[in-house]
């Protein structure tokens, strides 16, 4: 057999965010990969387990749970963590949930901002992490797009668009003072498609939810939110209705709309993204709350 | 999605295999690079309908195209405060795909005190696309670019010559733009040069060949973009392999984690360690699919040894037949990156490959003007200022000429104190030291006359080891 010198679009991809997560841990002293169990999360952790095969990662998987997460995803979670040998750490603004703060009481801002925003800054104070993984793509929002892969927050978390480091080559700039920290997303140049093919080529398990299954649904506003505890208010409760929906993005379950579809496979999904007409982020609420929020919510540190 | 109709399974199977191509535009503000992009995208069938619903709402609030018109440029546009100026002011990366390949763009702004961004966008872009207006040709900021594209061994280059619908689409304009662009650019040695004619707003030779320009018989540019070969601009033939970090998760198994940054290296190989000169052979070249009988740029892989022998983070593996150039002085081109000039008498970090150590400029041959290509001279270089240095390094580096091999010919320099990316820059060539004033500039640990313990050196050599990978040389002496 010739041999050939050049690879297909993902196995760059994989090569090139494999080079990044063993920058991080070369470089930086206590890092830390965020994880939201969401599909993007579970390539980004298949990727750091092959950067370090046959050996084990060596930092540790940590999620911000909101406490409104759907309870296939913290059971998902769970058991991934457990199956592949992680090191799991689950941070919750334990202050705010006690103070009974959450969507349908307190409007998706403030519960974005408390259970997701402040949790996370908190947790990231409290194991003092220098770095912390996302898997945030750069086509998924515009905003985003324009972020370094080794993005420089201040002792605040703060992001500021206008003053980045220069990233050139493959070289980067992992030097911090004393708490400050860099955020790295070593997914930034994938796209949805090329996460759907590489979970489809590489096995990758992902919550069962991304799937299409008959499942219970109120159209709140043109939103499908599927109620999954008690918690949902006693005026939607006999509006549910059961349909055959999946989700194409995960989080809290009163802020994520499902999609009606019959795709319960990856092929299906991906023919589905292929001809749908709308892309991912319409289904999350929160990027809906004003003109360039996804903006304004990484200015704050959330993400 | 394709021409003729096939199933999911088909589609992806061909999606699966199709290559990357990572390319850079460049233009001045009104040269409609932004629509162009918008285009590509638009009629790559990329553009989901929220996102152009979304658009036609903010057409309407800031739109700087006309009533009824999609502005494209908007798309693109990311941030909240760009999009008040009108203008993009950094590097953003948009994504689509054809049949042929998938194509990430860096879209970088064409303004004077952006050189920066340009730099940025480019350091990872196979080819680079340089926007003109039919109406005015070549002019200053298209000679810039094209010295920027040049600077940064970006083999493929573009001449977009836009708007030709407002020139009626004049043969003769295009031949008299090109005339002038080739005889711009065949000193810088580009070795692949295509001009293309084309109206962004319109779509002519955007993605079909327009029957507006039946005189012109080259490929549309997204034809082109689909099919220029890009396989060998990788340097195939000396191996580079820069340690990034150690794997050892027991105590059979010692791994070198690293991507090779050049050449091509085989189970089985002869290798030598940078610094120590030691030899051993390739025993495996480990990834998590099991093992592979070769490996190339730019894999990421992780390789095991015959024999034990010491290599750290910022080593060098490469074969003995061919090793890099080595040392602590070498003469450069420099970009300056930062708010605050250049301060030669400070010292900087410098991250060249995996490897972090400390700097200074000894001094500046010249300045380039980047806009005549003139030399001048200069003390120190400011902001977006590009020029000609000799550095000093404190520990040795191993290195090619950034022209033979990009990643091992490229650096950073960061300022110790506000840690920001300085500058960036291409080696050209080592220095001898004997024309600097030399002095190692070491600072010396005399174990012996120290008094310490011979027990206790394995533990020191360790600390200097990390304090090294941190950019701190201290010379040991057992």
């Amino acid at each position: 057999m010739t041999e050939t010198y050049s690879l297909s679009h993902l196995k760059e991809l994989e090569a090139e965010s494999i080079y990044i997560i063993r920058e991080v841990a070369a470089e930086f002293e206590n890092p830390v990969m965020l994880y939201s169990i969401g599909k993007d999360s579970s390539v980004m952790v298949r990727l750091a387990e092959k950067a370090f095969a046959p050996g084990k990662v060596p930092f540790p998987l940590m999620h911000i749970d909101s406490k409104w997460k759907f309870k296939e995803m913290i059971a998902f979670r769970d058991n991934y963590a457990r199956q592949y040998g992680w090191n799991l750490i689950v941070e919750s603004n334990e202050e705010a949930f006690r103070a009974g703060v959450g969507p349908f009481t307190h409007g998706s801002k403030v519960h974005t901002d408390l259970m997701k925003t402040k949790a996370l800054l908190a947790a990231l104070d409290k194991h003092k992490f220098d770095a912390a993984f996302g898997g945030a793509r750069r086509d998924e929002e515009k905003s985003r797009a324009k972020e370094r892969i080794f993005s420089f927050r201040d002792q605040f978390h703060q992001w500021d668009p206008k003053n980045q480091r220069p990233e050139l080559w493959d070289i980067y700039n992992a030097r911090v003072h004393k708490g400050e920290s860099i955020r790295v997303f070593p997914l930034s140049n994938w796209t949805e498609l090329d996460i759907w093919q590489y979970i489809r080529l590489e096995n990758i398990p992902i919550v069962p939810l991304y799937f299409a299954k008959e499942r219970p649904v109120i159209d709140m506003d043109g939103q499908l939110i599927m109620p999954d505890d008690d918690r949902l208010p006693a005026a939607w409760r006999d509006k549910i209705e059961m349909r055959s929906i999946r989700f194409r993005t995960l989080g809290c379950w009163p802020l994520t709309g499902a999609i009606e579809s019959q795709a319960d496979t990856i092929e299906k999904i991906v023919e589905e993204m292929m001809t749908t007409t709308k892309s991912e982020r319409t289904t999350r609420v929160i990027d809906f709350d004003q003109e360039a929020s996804m903006e304004q919510k990484k200015r704050e540190g959330y993400f | 999605m394709s021409d003729s109709k096939i199933s999911i399974e088909e589609y992806l199977s061909q999606d699966e295999r199709k290559d990357l191509l990572r390319f850079l535009t460049a233009g001045s503000v009104d040269d409609g690079k932004s629509t162009l992009i918008g285009r590509l995208l638009f009629d790559s069938k990329k553009l989901y309908e929220d996102q152009l619903s979304a658009l036609e709402r903010d057409s309407k609030r800031v739109g700087n195209a006309g009533a009824g018109q999609i502005d494209y440029a908007l798309l693109l546009d990311g941030l909240k405060a760009e999009r008040e100026q009108g203008i993009t002011i950094d590097v953003a990366y948009r994504y689509f795909s054809t049949n042929r390949r998938k194509f990430i763009i860096a879209d970088t702004p064409g303004h004077e005190q952006y050189t920066r961004n340009m730099i940025t966008g480019g350091s990872t872009a196979n080819l680079a696309i340089i926007l003109v207006d039919a109406r005015t040709g070549v002019i200053t900021q298209t000679r810039r670019h094209t010295f920027l594209c040049s600077l940064l061994g970006i083999k493929h280059l573009v001449l977009a010559v836009n708007k030709m619908d407002l020139v009626g689409f004049d043969r003769e304009v295009f031949e008299k733009i090109t005339a002038d662009f080739h005889a711009f650019v065949a000193p810088l040695g580009i070795p692949d040069v295509q001009c293309i004619p084309l109206s962004a707003l319109d779509g002519d030779n955007v993605v079909e060949t327009s029957a507006r320009t039946p005189w012109y018989d080259g490929p549309s540019l997204l034809t082109h973009l689909e099919t220029v070969k890009i396989e060998g601009d990788h340097n195939l033939t000396r191996f580079r392999f820069p340690v990034q970090y150690v794997l050892r998760p027991d105590l059979d198994f010692r791994g070198f984690c690293g991507k090779v940054s050049g050449g091509v290296v085989r189970k089985g190989d002869e290798i030598m360690a940078l610094p120590s000169g030691k030899k051993s052979r390739v025993k495996s070249i480990v990834t998590y699919e099991g093992e592979l009988n070769y490996a190339f740029p730019p894999q990421s892989v992780t390789l095991t040894l015959e024999d034990e022998i010491d290599i750290s983070r910022g080593d060098m593996i490469v074969h003995p037949s061919a090793p890099p150039q080595r040392g602590r002085h070498f003469r450069t081109m420099l970009v300056w990156m930062d708010e605050e000039p250049m301060d030669a008498s400070k010292s900087f970090y410098i991250k060249q490959t995996t490897n972090t150590s400390r700097c200074r400029i000894e001094s500046i041959d010249y300045r380039v003007d980047v806009n005549t290509m003139e030399h001048i001279a200069a003390e120190r270089l400011a902001l977006n200022e590009i020029g000609r240095a000799v550095i000093t390094t404190s520990k040795e580096l191993f290195f090619d000429p950034y022209a033979e091999n990009k990643p091992t010919g490229a650096f950073v320099l960061i300022d110790p104190i506000t840690n920001n990316t300085s500058a960036v820059g291409m080696i050209a060539c080592a220095v001898d030291s004997g024309d600097l004033h030399a002095d190692s500039g070491l600072p010396v640990l005399d174990l012996p006359a120290l008094g310490i313990g011979a027990e206790h050196y394995d533990a020191i050599e360790r600390a200097v080891r990390s304090l090294e990978r941190q950019g701190l040389g201290i010379k040991v002496v057992r």
